[in-house]
């Protein structure tokens, strides 16, 4: 009875820890945030509920201009990410031979380095005086008005160089659960190289490519760190301005009211997608 | 070369551009094939030291030895997943040595069936044909064709998880057929299957290869599958052919000792030649018994090794007035229904097997302990390499 008794709570036992931090660091701060979008009123006066979705409005008309380049930059980051990512998870997975472990290594070695210094590091390869541009600028190579720092360019290398890794491991964890013969019989069947590739190992690697677009698309579209350092005033997104709402606006209700409508945007964007390219049917797809 | 050159199913392997057209041309020869790896450790391993042998056009050929014994590399190399260190491999008397498994006009299937987990089984099947640039309508035929052959007709649309293992293992069959290939190989496709699935599709496979009438290249560690469906059977050991012979030969007359243990049980007796009588050389045994075996040439005073497979030894109160007897003791009987299995030690410590067929005049029944002889004909005893290599040539 007893053993009964403990095989039935066991479940629980083991979701409870996990399930109590998500409520607590997830579930009670959302319903917080949900709650102050729809205040009204100031720092100095106090904020009072008012159920008002004025602040939606007044985001969406404030900040179209931030939200949408947060988006571009991040299909664009997205895409270059995947032509990055795909041949070197190919590489390593095909060819690494006994020496994958080592390569998965070093794909991962920059995150032992926190990701602003890395960044910062950027900047000062980047500036315009810095180890790229100034022998190029002091020696008349380049224009002295041609400037890689405070452009599109920058923002997008950093939020795509970011990301590399997300995209790679997905890929290269598909592209290892294909079964070798399946490759040899593309080959045996009359089938090219090329045609090996289009047909099968593509194909079978899709999800590896979904999951890395997932993993990379959202953080990269609400990424601030990317534009603060290496954009300018032109790359503002909106993470970077739900930071200046928050930090130094203090307009706690405006700031989350733009990020449930950034939340929302996101988790659209991916319900559409997978619906578009949804696992099985990606399969599905690729085999017509 | 395109898969569309090839012959139509159920009439004789094709008429090659390059061979005369006479059925004498072998499907497949290998010529001093050897196979080296390098290991990372800078070492070189021989899979393959060194094979010769010519397949015959529509023969059901089967590469036979324990795992480790170079069949599969030698497989691999005729479909082109492998590169010859050394020899050559032709097919239809050209050389394929160095083409890639896209331009050889063999196909395989696969020990994991390899199947296209993507695609419905329509789209596996049509693949090689796709490929090939046949037309459609004719894929379209050739398809449901080949997946009759293997009597999965209407599964067209469904996906290879969705089928059991032996059904994957015919859709891999029909994938390979369907492009009419001048030889099909096949790398131990049973070995995943349950026993009795195994014998279904043994029948089948014999059944489908006289129906296409292709060379069929068998590689298998299974010897009761070898001998069951195969016109000849190469026993390989160390990365070479220890015998090449049919079924009956490879059993009957095993050349060395290898094949005499490899392929069923073998009873082996060793001895000197103590005189000839004829042309049977008779061994000196301890006690009472006598033992002569055929040999080609005379010997006296020679080592030899005989054997004599269970099934032709009976088991006598008293010895008879010609032929071979070895008094022994009965150490072990196993009832298996249709036949008994004695083990009989003779004097000297033989361990000696005799199956002893359950029938209506069964008049054999003996427990351990009990005194008996072990009798049975000098020509179905067989004296180990002594009458040369049976390398016979394929039949025709």
């Amino acid at each position: 009875m007893r053993r009964r008794l403990a095989s039935a709570l066991t479940p629980y036992a083991l979701v409870f820890p996990g399930g109590l931090w998500i409520a607590i660091f997830f579930v009670v701060p959302i319903v917080a945030m949900l709650s102050l979008s729809t205040m009204s009123g100031d720092l100095l006066t106090g904020f009072q509920q008012t159920f008002s979705i004025s602040n939606y409005a007044d985001v969406l008309s404030l900040y179209h201009e931030q939200f949408i380049r947060s988006i571009i930059y991040g299909l664009i980051a997205t895409i270059a990410v995947i032509v990055i990512s795909y041949p070197m998870a190919y590489w390593i997975s095909l060819y690494g031979g006994a020496r994958k472990p080592t390569y998965l290594f070093l794909l991962l070695l920059p995150f032992f380095v926190t990701f602003v210094l890395r960044t910062l590091s950027w900047k000062f390869l980047l500036s315009d005086d810095g180890l790229l541009l100034g022998p190029l600028h002091s020696a008349g190579i380049v224009p002295q008005d041609f400037h890689i720092l405070a452009t599109s360019f920058a923002v997008i290398s950093g939020l795509a160089y970011y990301s590399v890794p997300f995209m790679v491991l997905p890929i290269y964890v598909a592209l290892e659960r294909i079964n070798r013969e399946v490759l040899e019989a593309a080959s045996d069947l009359y089938a090219s190289k090329v045609q090996t590739f289009l047909k099968v190992v593509l194909p079978l690697s899709l999800p590896g490519v979904f999951a890395g677009v997932l993993l990379t698309f959202v953080p990269v579209t609400s990424d601030y760190i990317s534009a603060e350092i290496l954009g300018g005033t032109g790359q503002v997104m909106i993470g970077n301005v739900i930071e200046t709402l928050y930090i130094t606006n203090s307009d706690y209700p405006q700031a989350a009211a733009l990020s449930f409508v950034l939340m929302f945007a996101l988790l659209l964007g991916i319900f559409a997608y997978a619906r578009a390219l949804g696992t099985e049917d990606v399969l599905e797809v690729s085999a017509a | 070369m395109s898969a569309t050159v090839s012959a139509t199913t159920g009439s004789a392997p094709p008429e090659v551009g390059s061979a005369p057209g006479s059925g004498t041309t072998a499907a497949i020869s290998l010529v001093g094939v050897a196979k080296e790896y390098t290991s990372r450790r800078g070492d070189s391993v021989r899979a393959v030291d060194g094979i010769d042998m010519a397949i015959g056009q529509g023969e059901f050929f089967s590469m036979l030895g324990p795992s480790g014994c170079g069949k599969t590399t030698t497989l691999r190399m005729i479909g082109g997943f492998e590169e010859a260190t050394e020899g050559n491999v032709l097919l239809y008397g050209e050389d394929v040595t160095n083409t890639p498994p896209n331009r050889r006009d063999v196909n395989m299937v696969f020990q994991s069936y390899a199947l296209f987990p993507h695609m419905d089984i329509f789209t596996n099947v049509a693949f090689g044909l796709r490929r090939a640039k046949v037309a459609k309508r004719e894929i379209t035929d050739r398809v449901k064709e080949s997946l009759a052959l293997v009597e999965l007709s209407g599964m067209d649309t469904r996906r290879p998880s969705q089928l059991s293992g032996g059904q994957q293992q015919r859709v891999a069959l029909a994938r390979a057929l369907v492009n009419r290939p001048r030889a099909l190989l096949l790398d131990e496709p049973l070995g995943a299957l349950d026993l009795k699935l195994r014998q279904t599709m043994q029948i089948e496979l014999k059944r489908i290869q006289r129906e296409v009438g292709i060379t069929f290249v068998y590689v298998t560690h299974d010897q009761g599958e070898a001998l069951t469906m195969s016109d000849r059977v190469a026993v390989m050991n160390g990365g070479r052919i220890e015998q090449l012979g049919t079924p009956k030969e490879i059993y009957e007359r095993p050349a060395t000792k290898f094949t005499a243990g490899f392929i069923g049980t073998s009873n082996i007796i060793e001895g000197t030649v103590e005189r000839m009588d004829g042309n049977l050389a008779v061994l000196s045994v301890p006690g009472e018994g006598r033992a002569m075996v055929p040999v080609d040439s005379p010997r006296t005073g020679g080592h030899i090794e005989l054997t004599v497979r269970p099934e032709k030894i009976s088991l006598c109160a008293e010895p008879p007035g010609d032929g071979c007897a070895l008094p022994g003791t009965v150490t072990e009987v196993v009832y298996l229904g249709t036949s008994t299995n004695y083990t009989v030690t003779t004097a000297d410590g033989t361990e000696m097997v005799v199956f002893v067929q359950n029938d209506a005049s069964a008049a054999v029944d003996l427990d351990r302990g009990d005194r008996t002889w072990l009798c049975w004909r000098p020509e179905h005893g067989y004296a180990l390499g002594g009458s040369g290599q049976v390398e016979s040539e394929r039949p025709s």
